[in-house]
């Protein structure tokens, strides 16, 4: 067991501090662990949002030594001896109290992406997948929805006007998913994705990749193979003068 | 204040509001739109962050795609036999039934289960289930039906926006709390509340609600169950006045991390054992062996041959006991560390490295490995885990009508882990994804029917006011920190009334619980009311009081060890207290219990049992009857 | 709340934290780290492309990827495999056919576009550390816009290498027929890179089977793609393992040609 001294920013929209706190830290502990001994013997009012504490549920997102993180899969032995830690609210989205910040931005943005839409022709029980056909939609699923990746993202975190028109790396592997998934009876995701989503101001510096505490390959796996489609769809000329000829006769059907 | 108090309450009204946004209470949501209702739901955490995504292993499902042999009766027999025949049957029954329609649903709503070769969703193996049975996504299914449900919601939203629609039609309030229900003549009318970020008032005026809150975890130390689970649905329907039954029953998960010691408690999957791991002592032995109970040994291996042979041939071996339902396992390894056969930090080891291939491990038990990785610097492929009990589940809850989900308060629906019955007195691992779809829905779609034929409520301002001033009076309190209080709760219900009870501490808990009364009724509440975490726990507090006095009391009152209750002074099943559920009501401010029969079973089903099977469980009269009626 | 103005993370309704970032590990080094790295390639390449000289070992037919294919009036005859087209003139390459479309070729490339963005745009220079712009827009009007066209960079970079393989090819070479020096090794060990490189890239990736939504209905594609995704994984360590290969193979003929050192010779 040692003492460590923690920076907390406390405070709401108007304004706040750092408050600074020396704690108990024991040998294993999560920065979770540390703000809830802060609650429990310094700030019983001290807003921190969490729920499962095993990096299942992506509630307590915030920001330790600037890096944003999940304070519950934060190992304090992460931290030298010694040096202060410094805990913020996500800085991408409107501030609650203290740690807590308002992520509806993520919600509206999941609200406006069309769900997935069911395959006319098959009733419950009559869908049949393959393993190796699901897979690449399934390591999109895992997302946990700590919006770790939104609060990352410097198009919005930099930009606030970029806001209206980016729906951000959680609502792309979303885009992704529903793409790639099997028996998705849609076929404008892509268009959506370039022209509703603006996949466009995503200039891959991966960022959100970095951060993701499930490690979904967000930018290789979802972004880029979403870029290339648009590319294929939209920019590709051997594919464009290929429609083009061929056009007539057949409209244009999703790929394999 | 109190005048302050009421005109700042926020007033809305819907046709079905479901009080909780996991499983139940989103399945719940969805058929009740489906219906044409006006539906609220309140969601005490973020949407999509509800207990539910714990859930790792898998939905049970009789769909036999692995295992053609499956169906609905074998999957009714093992969850009868999971819950030593406590179970209201009726619920066992339509469970059974119906789970596969449930989860095949799901897959229209966009889920994506992992696939058996030719296609169809893949099934697992499980503690008490005789087939591959639960439908999974690795080791994260909650997740997948969590944001399913969630995804459908939203669809079923966006749906009304095409349509026209106002946004009342479907809302999903989050981050907000119910701490009160209204209840005129009998039946329910509404609910008061507060939203956590500003702790604004809320009041919502209903005809028909569903409680879907989930479970009382809260109240132990040592527990898998996120902060929520604080008992708030058990005792709004008991302050309502609606009953509880089998609050006694509690599971305690046999594998729950046990080092370093900010992590314990939190699961490790089922799913670990029922991919090849095995429970081993600090002398290396695989100790399960020896802990097989006389009215499993038809169906469990007795030598680790056979065991392993399971794996791979299951239709000529018998089980691993590893598998043994959940109370069995949990026992064993209590025994074991009380042995001192236990490892270092007090847990046992289960051990998968030695006998998988660390390709298989990653792939099939993903989250694990990440798990162990991240937060106790254990490489899973490489090197056994320590586990222990923890805290999992309360097969208690709200008393309901099978086919409904109904409870005693007319308009009060209750499903998933907050209603009780369905499970008797142990649940079976799979059971509670696929319970909270089928009750939910059922909750859902009989809540709406009952709306449509009941004229909107109206709540009046002295009610709101009385509630409002109830949930203010901790910033008014003298008395104790929140956070202190809940400590010392945990730490009576974790002595007390943990895995293995006897008489005199359950009366020793009881008379400490009554001491916690005055005290909790006392709890301070420092600085606002915006976004304070204080002022929420001094809130829950009193629910995980009444839930915790619930257990307390109907585990002392049952002299037997039977699933979630185990009594040191009573050993062993007492085939009387087979046919008895404890039910708790609220008397004014006093809890009492009063024995119910349990309802017996049809001929039919009794059929589908081995009459030797029966006797162990019960008296010769009950199961000769139906012979004599059989023939 | 001087800076507010120009800094999103600063202004409320976000937390008013002044300080714009609050990393304290050592993020600076692996912008200045890929600056340097690129800038020095840069000169080097420069710097050769222009010599027009030293890039042909008659002897061995070793001929360096920076002049490959050859096609200037101005290259050693034997040098040119695919024929003398092109104008002599100092400032136009002797693979001033092939140069455009590898320079395009890493300049659309996902893993450099991260680099360049990140280390010579700031935008953002590090994760959670604020953009040295004030406007955004990313890759969406001219002239980023372009980087679309990374799929035809692609196909160039594609047939490149081939070339590149058959100069490998043809460097077996003595005056007495056959023969094998390190210069060989060097040679090929470059165009095995190039093509962990090529064949890893993302547009690559989604040609060979990335663009399909059943893999179960195309085994053999799904395989392709299985390859291409594992050499895809570590993009970003071939894309700098070429650039020194590159530099290498280059500086190794360069030096042979101009008699600084003599090639070990294994046979011929």
């Amino acid at each position: 067991m040692s003492t460590r001294t923690f920076r907390v920013w406390r405070g709401d929209a108007e304004g706040g501090d750092f408050a600074e706190f020396d704690v108990a830290v024991n040998e294993g502990e999560v920065v979770l662990d540390v703000v809830h001994r802060i609650q429990a013997e310094h700030a019983p009012d001290l807003a921190v949002r969490w729920n499962c504490k095993a990096g299942k549920c992506g509630s307590c997102s915030a920001e330790v030594n600037g890096m944003p993180r999940l304070m519950c899969m934060t190992r304090m032995n992460l931290f030298a001896e010694g040096e202060p830690v410094t805990i913020t609210p996500l800085r991408t989205f409107p501030v609650v109290r203290d740690l807590v910040t308002d992520v509806s931005f993520n919600y509206e943005k999941a609200r406006r992406m069309p769900a997935f839409a069911p395959p006319a022709d098959l009733k419950p029980g009559e869908y049949r997948m393959q393993q190796v056909d699901v897979e690449r939609s399934q390591e999109f699923r895992k997302c946990i929805e700590c919006f770790l990746c939104q609060n990352t993202c410097h198009v919005v975190r930099d930009h606030e006007e970029n806001k209206p028109p980016f729906a951000g790396p959680r609502l792309f592997i979303r885009a992704a998913e529903l793409d790639m998934h099997p028996l998705d009876a849609r076929d404008d995701r892509r268009e959506a994705a370039q022209d509703e989503q603006g996949l466009g101001y995503c200039n891959i510096t991966k960022c959100c990749t970095e951060v993701c505490p499930e490690h979904i390959k967000i930018t290789d796996n979802a972004i880029i193979p979403m870029k290339e489609r648009v590319a294929g769809d939209r920019y590709d000329p051997l594919v464009w003068l290929g429609r083009k000829i061929f056009r007539k006769g057949r409209s244009g059907s999703a790929a394999g | 204040m109190s005048d302050n108090a009421i005109h700042d309450v926020e007033r809305l009204a819907c046709d079905v509001l479901v009080i909780g946004a996991g499983g139940a209470g989103l399945r719940a949501a969805v058929e009740a739109r489906l219906a044409g209702k006006r539906v609220i739901v309140i969601s005490k955490s973020l949407f999509g962050k509800a207990h539910t995504v714990m859930a790792e292993g898998g939905a049970a499902a009789a769909m036999g795609n692995v295992n053609a042999n499956d169906n609905w009766q074998v999957h009714f027999r093992d969850t009868m036999r999971g819950g030593k025949f406590l179970n209201n049957y009726r619920m066992a029954e339509i469970h059974a039934q119906e789970a596969p329609d449930r989860i095949w649903e799901l897959e229209t709503y966009g889920a994506l289960f992992d696939r058996t070769a030719d296609g169809r969703i893949s099934q697992r193996n499980f503690g008490g289930h005789e087939y591959p049975r639960l439908a999974h996504v690795g080791d994260r299914t909650g997740l997948e039906l969590i944001r399913t449900l969630q995804q459908k919601l939203v669809s079923l939203q966006q749906d009304d926006e095409a349509a026209g629609e106002g946004p009342d039609k479907l809302q999903v309030i989050d981050e907000t709390t119910i701490t009160e229900l209204f209840v005129e003549q009998g039946a329910v009318k509404g609910a008061f509340g507060y939203r956590r970020g500003t702790g604004r008032f809320m009041a919502i005026a209903a005809p028909a609600i569903v409680l879907a809150t989930g479970g009382i975890g809260r109240s132990f130390k040592v527990t898998s169950n996120s902060w929520e689970y604080t008992g708030d649905g058990h005792a709004l329907a008991l302050r309502a006045g609606a009953s509880l039954i089998n609050m006694e029953f509690i599971q305690f998960h046999p594998t729950g991390m046990v080092w370093p010691p900010s992590v314990r408690g939190i699961l490790v999957t089922e799913s670990v054992r029922g991919d090849g791991g095995v429970l081993k002592n600090s002398e290396g032995r695989r100790f399960m062996f020896d802990y097989i109970p006389e009215v499993f040994k038809a169906q469990y291996a007795d030598n680790p041959e056979e065991a392993d042979r399971w794996y791979t041939d299951p239709d000529h071996n018998r089980r691993p006991p590893e598998l043994l339902p959940r109370d069995e396992v949990a026992r064993a390894i209590n025994s074991e560390v009380k042995a001192g056969r236990g490892t270092e930090h007090g847990g046992v080891y289960l051990d998968i490295a030695s006998r998988r291939s660390a390709e298989y491990i990653t792939e099939r038990l993903p989250s694990m490995y990440h798990q162990f990785k991240e937060l106790a610097d254990v490489d899973i492929t490489a090197a056994p885990m320590e586990v222990g009990p923890t805290c999992h589940y309360i097969m208690g809850g709200v008393e309901v009508d099978a086919e409904t989900a109904a409870s005693k308060v007319v308009g009060l629906y209750a499903a998933g882990e907050v209603s009780g019955g369905m499970h008797g007195s142990n649940r079976l691992g799979g059971n509670s994804l696929s319970d909270l779809l089928v009750f939910g829905k059922r909750a859902g779609e009989f809540a709406a029917e009952h709306a449509a034929v009941t004229p909107a409520p109206e709540l009046s301002e002295e009610e709101i006011a009385a509630a409002a001033q109830d949930a203010l009076r901790p910033f008014a309190n003298d008395g104790e920190n929140p956070y202190e209080l809940q400590a010392a709760l945990q730490a009576v219900n974790g002595r007390l009334v943990g895995i293995i009870r006897r008489a005199e501490e359950l009366e020793e808990a009881l008379a400490e619980l009554e001491t916690l009364r005055p005290r909790i009724a006392n709890v301070t509440a420092a600085g606002g009311r915006a976004y304070n975490p204080g002022w929420h726990l001094a809130l829950d507090l009193r629910n995980m009081h009444l839930c915790s006095v619930a257990t307390a009391k109907a585990a002392l009152e049952r002299d037997e060890s039977r699933g979630g209750h185990t009594r040191e002074d009573a050993p062993g099943m007492d085939p009387a207290w087979r046919r008895i559920n404890l039910v708790a009501s609220l008397d004014g401010d006093e809890l009492v219990l009063t024995r119910q029969d349990v309802p017996a079973m049809t001929p039919e089903l009794l059929g589908l049992f081995d009459p030797s099977e029966l006797a162990k469980y019960m008296t010769p009269e009950e199961y000769r009857s139906t012979e004599a009626e059989d023939a | 709340m001087t800076t507010t103005e120009d800094s999103a993370v600063s202004s409320p309704p976000r937390a008013a934290i002044k300080a714009r970032n609050l990393r304290i590990d050592n993020w600076r080094r692996g912008p200045i780290l890929t600056v340097l790295g690129i800038t020095a390639w840069v000169a080097y390449a420069t710097f050769r492309v222009f010599y027009q000289g030293d890039y042909w070992v008659a002897d061995y037919h070793y001929l360096t990827p920076f002049y490959s294919p050859c096609v200037s009036d101005g290259c050693v005859p034997e040098s040119a495999h695919f024929g003398r087209f092109l104008p002599d003139h100092p400032l136009i390459p002797y693979a001033a056919l092939s140069l455009p479309f590898l320079l395009a070729f890493r300049l659309t490339c996902y893993y450099y576009r991260k680099a360049y963005y990140r280390s010579f745009w700031l935008s953002p220079p590090a994760c959670a550390v604020p953009d040295g712009h004030a406007k955004y827009t990313g890759e969406t009007r001219f002239p980023l816009i372009l980087q679309n066209f990374h799929r035809y960079f692609f196909y160039a970079a594609f047939l490149i290498s081939v070339i590149n393989t058959w100069d490998a090819i043809l460097a077996f070479h003595s005056p007495d027929g056959f023969g094998l020096g390190l210069g060989n090794l060097i040679l090929w060990a470059n165009v095995i890179l190039l093509w962990c490189y090529t064949l890893g890239c993302h547009s690559c990736r989604h040609v060979m089977g990335g663009r399909l939504r059943h893999f179960s209905k195309h085994p053999v594609r799904y395989r392709f793609w299985t390859l291409s995704s594992a050499l895809n994984a570590r993009h970003m360590m071939w894309a700098w393992i070429t650039l020194a290969s590159l530099a290498l193979t280059d500086f190794y003929i360069m030096a042979v040609a101009a008699g600084w050192i003599t090639d070990l010779r294994f046979i011929g």
